[in-house]
């Protein structure tokens, strides 16, 4: 352990597209709060720009992509895009929801690290952000 | 030397975020909130940019309207083409830690507009409704070239009142459902307000919850009179608006923006610090002077002797005058050989020694 105090790991949670509810996103984001992470929630019916922005002004470590609607496809490529554009490829991507496993290959292809299916427990998501966000030079 | 030292790092950050590196300004902010080398290079760098922006303390309840209301007025002066930057203040777990930062929910109107910069803080264990490092982070969007500047507390009870003493102008949100004329007489909040809204004046209620506090708030001229120069609370405007249909947002604007103080590095070097100018000044130089204080009393060559203290401290041995005596004096010592040159303990030793002797 060093002198510096530990800093805690910013994680936006977004809904990209037109989801009808956030249930899930939000006991997430209240799990990862009480994993010790600053959670930035931004809320439902985001749009590739809206979730680049903010992850961009937040500075956040890891963007987490909640998305039921089925347009993953088109939704979740263009994010990364915007983000790699934006110079923000040092950030986490992850994405949960309503994946089908074909089109997970595609999704970490386009940037995606990790896919969290139904079932996931809030532990699995945390532990696996710890062990691979990245360390940032700034 | 070749390798980049955090100063380097925190200086070309500073020039960046002046440049209108948005990205440049997203790190730095990090970089303050950390308190880290890089930010205190940065902040010198940019420390005389800033003092031209307007800030805007906001704030009021949980659930008041806080947010909604800053977007409102963002999307106000937006239209007026004015650059606005906000910083939203939320609590963080005294437990683990964590915070859910959730004021970006009602501000998300403006993503892809470069002169809209909204950053959520945590309030990181700062108690008062603000973040310990709130106003260096206004300093660096003050010197970035946002000329104003909201400053969104978390959800404030009554007497959480630090904001009034960051801003230059304070709002203070109430939701028509406040409670009775009693709740305005209050001491606290209510105190330190410049201007008093009304939010959700659409609901029921809003106008006799105004006409309450008005009667409240603003009365007690000939009292005033009578105090002379005793400090007194403020006589703040009381107004109406409703965020969701957008009536009084306008107005309210428009009141906020009469009430920029004069400033040097806007108006010329003949306009006098305004009162809140200095203000803030103080309120940051004893943020400093404690972290400075705190940087001493941990090097190697005092920690020793302070774990000693606080111990005796803690066991009824010494009082706590005593033991801060005892740590005043370890101060005047110099720290040894070995300790890291710059390291910002000698200021708060001189500083903190002359005290007693006052």
């Amino acid at each position: 352990m060093t002198d510096a105090p530990a800093r805690p790991i910013k994680v936006l949670i977004a809904k990209p597209g037109l989801d009808g509810h956030d249930r899930g996103a939000k006991v997430l984001a209240r799990g990862l709060r009480d994993e010790g992470f600053e959670v930035i929630y931004t809320g439902l019916r985001q749009t590739p720009d809206m979730v680049v922005s903010a992850a961009l002004q937040e500075d956040v470590d890891v963007v987490g992509l909640s998305i039921l609607s089925g347009a993953h496809m088109t939704l979740l490529p263009r994010i990364c895009e915007g983000l790699r554009a934006k110079g923000l490829d040092d950030v986490l991507v992850t994405a949960g929801g309503i994946i089908p496993d074909d089109d997970i290959p595609a999704l970490q292809q386009a940037g995606v690290s990790r896919v969290f299916g139904p079932g996931t427990t809030i532990r699995e998501v945390a532990d696996f952000i710890r062990a691979n966000v990245r360390p940032r030079e700034v | 030397m070749s390798a980049p030292t955090a100063g380097d790092r925190g200086r070309e950050l500073a020039e960046r975020a002046r440049d209108g590196d948005r990205r440049a300004l997203a790190r730095l902010l990090s970089e303050v909130e950390n308190r880290s080398p890089a930010a205190e290079a940065a902040l010198r760098t940019l420390y005389p940019l800033a003092g031209r922006a307007h800030l805007v303390g906001v704030t009021g309840a949980p659930g008041s309207g806080k947010s909604t209301l800053v977007a409102a007025l963002v999307a106000e002066a937006r239209a007026g083409g004015r650059p606005v930057a906000v910083l939203a203040v939320d609590p963080s777990s005294p437990i683990t830690g964590g915070a859910i930062l959730g004021d970006r929910v009602r501000m998300q109107a403006h993503a892809g507009d470069d002169d809209v910069f909204i950053r959520s803080m945590a309030a990181r264990g700062h108690a008062g409704g603000l973040a310990g490092s709130t106003i260096a982070a206004a300093a660096v969007l003050d010197a970035a070239g946002f000329p104003l500047v909201f400053i969104e507390t978390v959800g404030t009870g009554q007497s959480e009142v630090e904001v009034a003493a960051v801003a230059d102008t304070t709002l203070v949100v109430q939701a028509p459902e406040m409670g009775d004329e009693v709740q305005a007489i209050k001491a606290g909040l209510l105190e330190v307000a410049d201007i008093v809204v009304v939010n959700k004046s659409d609901r029921p209620g809003a106008d006799r919850a105004a006409a309450q506090l008005r009667g409240m708030l603003t009365v007690g001229a000939q009292h005033d009179r009578a105090m002379g120069d005793r400090p007194r609370p403020k006589r703040p405007q009381v107004m109406l608006a409703s965020a969701l249909t957008g009536a009084g947002v306008a107005e309210l604007l428009t009141a906020l923006d009469r009430r920029a103080p004069a400033t040097a590095a806007r108006d010329g070097p003949d306009a006098a610090a305004s009162a809140a100018a200095i203000r803030r000044a103080d309120a940051q130089l004893a943020g400093i002077l404690a972290q400075r204080l705190a940087e001493a009393l941990r090097e190697p060559a005092r920690a020793a002797e302070r774990e000693r203290v606080l111990r005796a401290l803690a066991g009824h041995e010494l009082d706590p005058f005593a033991a801060a005596d005892r740590l005043i004096a370890l101060l005047t010592t110099p720290p040894t050989a070995g300790a890291a040159p710059g390291s910002g303990a000698a200021p708060p030793a001189q500083g903190a020694a002359s005290e007693p002797a006052e």
